[in-house]
């Protein structure tokens, strides 16, 4: 008995002496902070945060590798809790959910009959995705099985919906997705986010100056969600109360619905939910990222300068807009009349980019009242000069301005001021722009007894948005094409009339418009007592010469110069963009520029360079523009809405058009194709609705 | 030639997983992924080994000279239980890879039947060194086949259409039995 208790136990104290022997010479340094941040973890091994399981992200945590929130099923809390465990400050970030990004789903079914697999994954592997499109939505809901938080179901357009409530953003789905369309996003990946040619986009994005994603925003108005749907135009466009009045609408020319009907009347529906918002009485709430400590000074509080600083903002930088004029607004407020965007609108819209926690100097000038080096001593980490470009071109037909001759934006900003301002006698405008519009439109309005308009080409070159054009000839402007101006007909130093040549088109420009060459002896004059010069504006770099200012590189067409992938300027911390950059263009462009310019500064302060953007979508994507449609009947667009009759327009400055009502803007968004890149609706979705109506009604 | 048959029929007719059914909770448990099941057969082929040499000699120099055969169950558990930790705390060292891919399946090793079972069959068939080894590495080889071929099955079980009732280890037991059917097909090859 004695000795096998011996053997036994001889065997077992070997056995301890070995193991304890090895554990003293193999041992392994662990961090005890890796078993105190394991057991604050949740303990679901889901792999959410990119690492094998719980202690693995402990592990990398305590590394430095990870962040203390990585764990995105404790989200805040746990958070807090790893933080205070670690002595670090919790530095968060927006939440972050998955969104997909096809519109296609069921319509698939339309090509195809498939029988294989219940999974996209098998799919994908044995038949390469049966679908039409290399990045389209195969619909087998493999994200839905695949999600352990119950946020996925499987809509009935054969698309999965998410939920974010439920959305923890762990990843599971875009793991499970064979094709790729679903992506972890936090709004900050989502403001820094520009068009890819990888991407599914529908023509009208991709023609979009803002890249506004107007398919989905005109999907949410279909399904009556207007807070999601002016939430969208927002991640892209923060104007769009302003935006929904003015835009001439580049993305309607694009629209894949026109090669067989009227294109979809975009920006009534925009206007549509923007004006929902205003009327509600309640701003949406934007949520901003924690501050970064970061300041970025704005000069220029025009559509750019909002459009950067509002970007800025929601980044988490502490952003300034310095401003010369007494209000913000830039061209928006006086250059554009009050019967096209009424200034109370404005402001309302100004004032929820203010809430966001911008600060606005106003009445302070660039090179007057402070200069770039003082700003960058006062401690700003970027400069975004966007100054717009506020000096009218002259035509130069006399040394010296008779009285009555004033320049466009003069004549436009003046009535700004002091709208009750009159305009007496004969009026001409020359010019074929929008500003020439406008002041000849303000002008009627003012009570000229006539006004006309010169222009040296025809009406089809006039750059002018048409819709303008048609409301200025029906309120009673007369046009004169194919005349330019030669001289100034003066009595008295007092302008009496203006002496036009007549004109002829002849051979195309390097801008694609035909060249006006003069005809010999064609001479008349057209009396007047007011003239306004409305040839074109460039920007007024004026301050560059002041003491005080950083070399800044100009172009020869008074430019500030920048690189066109970062709209960085020469001196690092200082970026531009608009209509200082561009040269004058529309609104939408210089709110694209303000975001363009915002992704460059967020990376410039926060990482010192600015990452490029690999297949940069730029062009249209040939193979997306369509000669035809098929399966889609011509269904009439909707009417503007006039509400300010004919009659009445001239002696008022009241705006002029209204906004759709809900009805018409449910009946108008139905018009759209929600396209794709490749794909788009049917008119099968039209006749669901209808058959849905008719089973309620 | 002998020693070839002896690992054939370790290996294919006598298949300790499929033949025997020794060894099914790593079997059922690191068989999902085809990476995790090729660190798991590695583990076990070592730690079979090097546990029916350790046992082996346990055997014939401690217990059989004193007469102590009826303890062998008793001594193998303690020195199997040993030898693996020590596995564990070497391969803990020496690689963190193999390590965190293993994972808590490591310390199960420590209850593992098949290598248990390597090593009693050792002393029962009466091998003597050589054949041991021989054995021990055949019948983990023939472990690491099995749960590598099941790992492939279950990869592409995940993809397919299972009813929702046996999704997950029922359809894994179905498939392991419907292996087990196929092995049979190697019997009668060697004695």
């Amino acid at each position: 008995m004695l000795i096998p208790a011996m053997i036994l136990g001889g065997i077992a104290v070997v056995a301890a002496v070995g193991l304890g022997v090895a554990a003293r010479v193999f041992h392994v340094d662990e961090d005890p902070r890796i078993k105190g941040l394991t057991d604050l973890l949740p303990g679901a091994n889901c792999g959410g945060c990119g690492f094998a399981g719980c202690s693995a992200c402990a592990a990398a945590i305590v590394e430095g590798k990870a962040e203390v929130n990585a764990c995105v099923v404790g989200q805040t809390e746990v958070a807090r809790s790893l933080a205070d465990f670690m002595g670090m400050e919790l530095v968060e970030s927006g939440p972050q959910v998955a969104c997909p990004d096809c519109q296609g789903g069921a319509r698939a079914t339309l090509k195809y009959e498939y029988g294989g697999f219940d999974d996209c994954r098998a799919a994908m592997l044995f038949f390469h995705g049966p679908l039409q499109c290399d990045h389209g939505c195969i619909g087998l809901g493999t994200c839905v099985r695949a999600c352990q938080f119950g946020a996925i179901t499987m809509g009935e357009k054969g698309l999965p919906v998410f939920d974010p409530n439920r959305c923890v953003g762990c990843g599971a789905c875009v793991r499970a997705c064979p094709k790729g369309i679903i992506s972890i996003i936090s709004e900050t990946t989502k403001i820094l986010h520009w068009n890819l040619y990888s991407e599914c986009l529908a023509p009208c994005r991709q023609k979009c100056p803002a890249q506004v994603n107007v398919p989905k925003y005109i999907e949410h108005i279909k399904n009556g969600e207007y807070d999601l749907a002016l939430l969208t135009v927002k991640e892209r466009n923060p104007l769009p109360l302003s935006t929904g009045r003015v835009c001439p609408e580049p993305c309607a020319l694009a629209c894949r619905r026109q090669t067989e009907d009227e294109p979809v009347a975009i920006n009534y529906l925009k206007r549509f939910v923007a004006d929902w918002e205003m009327n509600s009485g309640h701003r949406l709430h934007i949520p901003v990222a924690p501050d970064t400590g970061k300041k970025v000074v704005v000069i220029g509080g025009g559509p750019a300068g909002l459009s950067a600083a509002y970007y800025l903002r929601r980044l988490g930088h502490a952003v300034t807009i310095f401003e010369q004029m007494p209000a913000l607004g830039g061209m928006l407020r006086y250059g554009i009349p009050e019967y096209r965007l009424p200034k109370a609108i404005l402001d309302w819209e100004i004032q929820g980019i203010l809430d966001l926690g911008i600060k606005a100097r106003t009445d302070v000038k660039l090179g007057r009242d402070f200069t770039l080096d003082f700003l960058r001593v006062e401690g700003a980490d970027a400069i975004f000069l966007a100054v717009g470009a506020w000096r009218d071109r002259e035509l130069g037909l006399a040394k010296t301005k008779p009285a009555g001759v004033v320049s466009g934006i003069k004549f436009l900003e003046r009535f700004q001021e002091d709208p009750s301002i009159r305009v007496k006698g004969h009026a001409i405008v020359i010019g074929g722009g929008n500003t020439a519009i406008d002041a000849a439109r303000t002008s009627l309005r003012a009570g000229a007894e006539s006004v006309t308009i010169v222009y040296r080409r025809s009406r089809d070159e006039m750059p002018a948005n048409p819709v303008e054009i048609v409301a200025a000839e029906e309120e009673g402007v007369q046009f004169h094409f194919l005349c330019a101006p030669n001289r100034f007909i003066t009595e008295d130093d007092k302008l009496v009339g203006l002496e036009v040549l007549g004109m002829k088109l002849g051979e195309p420009d390097p801008s694609g418009r035909r060249r006006p060459m003069p005809v010999e002896g064609s001479e008349e004059v057209i009396p007047c007592e007011q003239l306004v010069e409305a040839v074109g504006q460039m920007p007024d770099l004026d301050f560059l010469q002041h003491d005080g200012m950083p070399t800044l590189p100009t172009t020869r067409w008074t430019t500030i110069d920048a690189k066109e992938h970062t709209l960085q300027t020469d001196v690092p911390y200082i970026f531009t963009g608009g209509d200082c950059f561009t040269g004058p263009g529309l609104m939408v462009e210089a709110i694209g520029a303000g975001r363009f310019a915002a992704r460059s500064i967020h990376f410039y302060i926060t990482q010192g360079e600015i990452p490029p953007i690999e297949h940069r979508q730029t062009n249209l994507v040939p193979d997306s523009i369509f000669d035809s449609i098929v399966g889609v009947a011509p269904l009439p667009k909707v009417h503007e809405q006039v509400v300010v009759s004919l009659e009445d327009r001239l002696g008022t400055f009241k705006e002029v058009e209204g906004t759709i009502d809900e009805e018409d803007a449910i009946y108008e968004a139905c018009r759209c194709l929600n396209c794709g890149t490749y794909c788009y609706d049917h008119d099968m979705e039209m006749i669901r609705l209808q058959a849905q109506e008719e089973a309620a009604g | 030639m002998d020693m070839l048959l002896l690992a054939i029929g370790a290996i294919f007719v006598n298949n300790i997983l499929l033949a025997q059914y020794l060894g099914n909770c790593p079997f059922c448990g690191v068989s999902k992924k085809l990476s995790t099941a090729l660190g798991m057969g590695a583990a076990v082929t070592f730690v079979a080994v090097v546990a029916s040499m350790l046992t082996w000699a346990v055997y014939h120099y401690l217990l059989a000279p004193q007469g102590l055969e009826y303890l062998k169950t008793l001594v193998f558990i303690l020195v199997i239980a040993a030898l693996v930790q020590f596995a564990e705390i070497f391969i803990k060292k020496q690689s963190k890879v193999l390590y965190d891919s293993l994972g808590i399946f490591l310390p199960l090793i420590t209850t593992n039947c098949a290598v248990m079972g390597i090593a009693l069959l050792n002393i029962k068939h009466g091998f003597g060194f050589v054949q041991t080894v021989v054995f021990s590495a055949a019948s983990a080889a023939g472990f690491a086949l099995a749960i590598l071929l099941f790992a492939c099955v279950r990869e592409r079980l995940f993809i397919s259409p299972v009813p929702s009732a046996m999704r997950g280890t029922a359809i894994a037991l179905v498939t392991a039995g419907v292996m087990s059917l196929a092995f049979m097909g190697f019997t009668g090859m060697t004695n």
